[in-house]
């Protein structure tokens, strides 16, 4: 009796926890089919807080802040205004520091979002920040591709780097289409870990590759 | 069993989909609403955003007490009990401002900020070395910004009617004596100091902190950088000299070294561009320099920099007073100077500042009568002549103290504690003609504490208190002098500032010892400003006056040469400055025009009454522009520098009368100067390059003005030889190169 009773707690404690990571994970994937629709519609706020919720509430979860991170990342790096770049690389940056802080380690795919963040930062003053901020996005899109060397992302943020870099500077359509053709390589191979895993690049990379048609 | 198990969580999960509406307002204490702010119910995923009305609404599953939250940027986070049972719930939310950098005003009147800091200064560290008449030089560079003076013929910044004396130079908070080269009288020299050192620079034109003392006028503070992001060698020569050095940055990234020599010798330029002096011994400079600076944990950091030179130069110039003579005058200099610094956090929002610095210098001149085939003279009947052979050796050695403890007690209010000693021995031995020697030693040790506090009421008004009091040892004098700003920001983001302080200096050791007991000069600062700084644009204007009392006299009396012998001086200044730099107008084309009028009078030293002094123009303007043109890869840079004539006066003491009379005077004519730089980056551009090097050609005073910046009398007045720059033009032409670090993106994103 006892041991059906164990038995019994036990099956119900794993429904319910069962229907618990159904409930994070449909959240997780109604925002996350929003990310794509992002760029255009420039509600990165409502998205970003629609994370940070659900990561609040789940306090174990990386993914929610890193999501965050991401919305975060992507409005800074679209915002015209230097004046503004900076509190927004705040925002985006204590985001990637609590999901970093959940997994107890950084890995390939929060070291692209940090690459982005150094970005925003460094166009705010290119001329005085670029000794430590240039430093920072090099070094995480490296630490990045040797973290998961099949992770497509850090190739297609180079790749997009160097498709708006001047020729004459090492930059330029030919220079990046060699780099987007690799991304395009990792993304028909890239398996995300689970249905929530970050998973995103593919729209823009097929934007960029249909620039050279 | 488990069934009743299983439909008790059915149940839950069936109450759960009751749904209750909540909506409302978020407005921030202006009654305005607030988009984008956060709104959730704490531990679950239900909330919203607002949008740009500042409404939000959602609806939640949840049942019973709940806390309601709203966070958004700048504002302190919302908490609220409410009680959920199905019935909607309307919340109008009340958002409260809180003080962040960002947004709060900053106290800035007087100052000029150089920094990487998150919001926009006007100048940033890049602008010292890309300002085309600065050459690498910081104190050339803020020689564009208003409030300073085109001093040609004198070392060091002469700052709102004030002399080179009463501006003091600090590196991460230490005082640094001798901050420029030694060097032949009637020219001005470069600082030691390399602008790549430096993270940070302020320039105080007035009203500065009660941290900083002993400055009439003005102070430069400079701090330095600290660990290099990478480990770099570089190399760099120029027809001047070469360099070369190592920065070397440990694994762990905790800490770094690194040395550079460096080694200037211009007999090169000098056969190449003529010169208004015969130069015997053509300036040779040696310097090295070594640093450490290590993370002592995860907040301190401790940082050694030491620095050593010798120059040697010797020169022949036509004597004042006799056609037929000149005048041989050798200099050697021996200067080193040590900086060890120290700050880390101590809790409870307590923060420590600890510096130490100590210098020495040794000049060693000789100065020979010599006829025209530079034999040398001895004309010892006639004292006109005779004190024209003399040896002499100066020696400094300067010992400075500081610590400083901060409390952060709120928001951005904080305040600052502290305690500095400054000790100075300053020696000279005078060899006259004959072989007398006149030994004399100035010892000076002055003490001083001070307290400061930064008072934040909100993001638009903040004040600074401070008060700092000092004794000298030398003068067995005290002082307390208080200091005060206010700053106040508008809604469009423009703000106003004033600030009042009372400053005291020490009479300079030059004039010591004295023949009366002296007590502090003293100078009081009233400036107001209002600037508007966005990232694109800059506009600025400051308004000042400055009154100067207990400045020190000097006699010629019993055959003392320039000796204090009171405080009776005195003066004024009052002036207007503007300041407007512009990123935007023109695409790809920084700018940068001030302007300053000054009109000041004082009666000091040597001067007769109370008169103009001739190290001040009345109206200064420069004119800065950078440009980069991306498919050569290089950098315009050309600066144009405007001021109105100087005065000048030939003031020689009556023995009969004993007191200093005006002989004559003049007015020199406009100063004009043209300068242009071409900075050639060639590694540009090349992927994973392993090397950047840079060519850099500069022309100061392209367009070859006659500049004079004031005349020199002979002892009987008939003779009056204009002083003049060393050479009509100067061109300056290097190849650096930096091994390990890729500056390419540098110039690359400036214009994209």
């Amino acid at each position: 009796m006892k041991k059906t009773v164990l038995m019994a707690v036990l099956l119900c404690a794993a429904a319910f926890a069962y229907a618990q990571s159904e409930k994070y994970e449909s959240a997780m994937k109604a925002n996350i089919a929003q990310l794509d629709s992002l760029m255009t519609k420039g509600n990165f706020d409502e998205l970003a807080n629609n994370f940070i919720r659900i990561g609040d509430a789940e306090k174990t979860q990386w993914l929610p802040y890193y999501y965050a991170a991401y919305c975060y990342a992507s409005e800074g790096l679209s915002e015209q205004d230097n004046s503004k770049k900076d509190a927004i690389a705040d925002k985006a940056n204590a985001q990637i520091t609590k999901a970093e802080a959940i997994l107890g380690k950084e890995n390939s795919e929060t070291d692209v979002i940090k690459a982005m963040i150094a970005t925003i930062q460094m166009t705010v003053d290119p001329q005085s920040r670029y000794m430590t901020y240039g430093a920072l996005i090099s070094d995480n899109i490296q630490k990045s591709e040797s973290l998961d060397p099949t992770n497509p992302r850090p190739v297609l943020f180079e790749a997009q780097s160097k498709f708006f870099t001047p020729e004459q500077y090492g930059g330029g359509k030919d220079a990046a289409k060699v780099l987007f053709d690799k991304a395009k390589t990792l993304f028909d191979n890239f398996k995300p870990e689970s249905d929530v895993s970050p998973n995103w690049g593919k729209t823009s990379l097929e934007y960029f590759l249909s620039q050279y048609k | 069993m488990c069934k009743i198990l299983l439909f008790s969580f059915l149940l839950i999960s069936v109450r759960g989909i009751a749904q209750t509406k909540v909506s409302g307002k978020v407005i921030d204490n202006k009654k305005s609403p607030l988009a984008g702010v956060s709104i959730a119910l704490k531990d679950s995923y239900d909330g919203a955003t607002t949008d740009s009305l500042g409404n939000y609404s959602f609806t939640s599953t949840e049942k019973g007490e709940q806390i309601i939250t709203a966070t958004s940027t700048g504002y302190k986070p919302f908490e609220e009990k409410i009680n959920i049972s199905g019935v909607p719930i309307s919340l109008t939310i009340e958002l409260k401002e809180s003080i962040t950098e960002l947004r709060a005003v900053v106290i800035s009147a007087g100052t000029f900020e150089a920094s990487d800091a998150k919001r926009a200064t006007a100048l940033n560290p890049i602008d010292i070395v890309t300002t085309a008449s600065a050459n690498g030089d910081i104190t050339s560079a803020l020689k564009t910004i208003p409030g300073t003076q085109q001093i040609g013929e004198q070392d060091g910044l002469f700052v709102r009617g004030g002399t080179a004396d009463e501006t003091k130079y600090y590196i991460d908070g230490s005082l640094v004596n001798n901050f420029y080269y030694s060097t032949e009288p009637g020219q001005a020299t470069r600082g030691r100091f390399n602008p790549f050192l430096f993270k940070g620079t302020i320039f105080s034109s007035g009203g500065y902190s009660a941290l900083y003392g002993q400055a009439l006028s003005s102070v430069l503070l400079l701090q330095s950088i600290d660990l290099p992001d990478k480990t770099s060698a570089d190399f760099g020569i120029s027809y001047l000299g070469a360099n070369a050095g190592i920065q070397k940055l440990s694994k762990n990234k905790k800490s770094s070294w690194g040395v550079t020599y460096a080694y200037t010798n211009l007999s090169l330029v000098y056969g190449l561009i003529r010169q208004q002096f015969d130069y015997f011994k053509v300036p040779v400079v040696q310097e090295a320099d070594a640093n450490y600076r290590i993370k002592t944990s995860s907040t301190g950091m401790l940082k050694y920099y030491g620095y050593f030179s010798t120059t040697n130069v010797g020169y022949k110039r036509q004597d004042i007073d006799s056609l037929m003579l000149k005048d041989a005058f050798g200099l050697r200099n021996f200067n080193m100077y040590h900086n060890l610094s120290w700050k880390e956090y101590l809790g409870k929002g307590w923060k420590v500042n600890v510096g130490a610095s100590y210098s020495t210098n040794k000049d060693s001149i000789r100065n020979e009568l010599q006829n025209q085939d530079n034999e040398k003279q001895e004309i010892n009947d006639d004292p006109l002549y005779a004190y024209k052979n003399f040896n002499l050796t100066n020696k400094g050695q300067y010992i400075n103290t500081k610590l400083v403890f901060e409390k952060n007690i709120k928001n951005l209010s904080s305040i600052r504690l502290g305690g500095e000693n400054n000790n100075t021995t300053q020696s000279a031995t005078y060899h006259q003609y004959d072989g007398i020697s006149y030994p004399e030693k100035i010892k000076e040790n002055i003490v001083a504490a001070f307290g400061e506090a930064d008072v934040y009421l909100s993001n638009n008004i903040a004040a600074r208190v401070g008060v700092r009091a000092e004794h000298s040892k030398l003068l067995d004098k005290s002082d307390i002098a208080p200091r005060l700003s206010f700053a106040y920001k508008f809604h469009d983001k423009s703000q106003a500032s004033v600030a009042y302080g009372i400053f005291y200096q020490d009479p300079n050791n030059n004039y010591l010892p004295s023949i009366n007991a002296l007590h502090f000069q003293k100078a009081t600062h009233y400036i107001a400003q209002y600037q508007k700084i966005t990232s694109q644009r800059t506009f600025r204007t400051e308004l000042y006056y400055k009154k100067y009392a207990d400045l020190i006299k000097t006699t010629n009396a019993n055959n003392e040469t320039f000796k204090a012998i009171d405080n009776s001086g005195f003066g004024d200044a009052k002036g207007i400055e503007f300041f407007w730099r512009d990123k935007k107008t023109i695409k790809n084309l920084d700018y940068w025009i001030s302007y300053s009028y000054i009109d000041t009078r004082r009666d000091f030293l040597n001067y007769p009454s109370k008169m103009e002094p001739s190290f001040v123009a009345r109206h200064t303007a420069s004119l800065v522009v950078k440009k980069f043109v991306t498919p050569i890869k290089t950098q315009f840079n050309a600066s144009y520098t405007f001021a109105t004539g100087r005065p000048y006066y030939n003031i020689v003491y009556d023995f009969s009368q004993n007191k200093y009379n005006l002989l004559d005077q003049g007015r020199t004519k406009n100063y004009n100067n043209l300068s242009l730089s071409v900075n050639y980056l060639p590694s540009i551009g090349k992927v994973n390059a392993k090397s950047f090097s840079v060519i850099v050609l500069s022309v100061t005073n392209v367009l070859g003005f006659n500049n004079i910046y004031n005349y020199n009398y002979s002892v009987d007045g008939q003779n009056k030889l204009p002083v003049t720059p060393a050479s009509k033009r100067f061109f300056y032409l290097g190849y650096f190169v930096s091994f390990g670090i890729d500056r390419t993106q540098d110039d690359i994103n400036n214009h994209l």
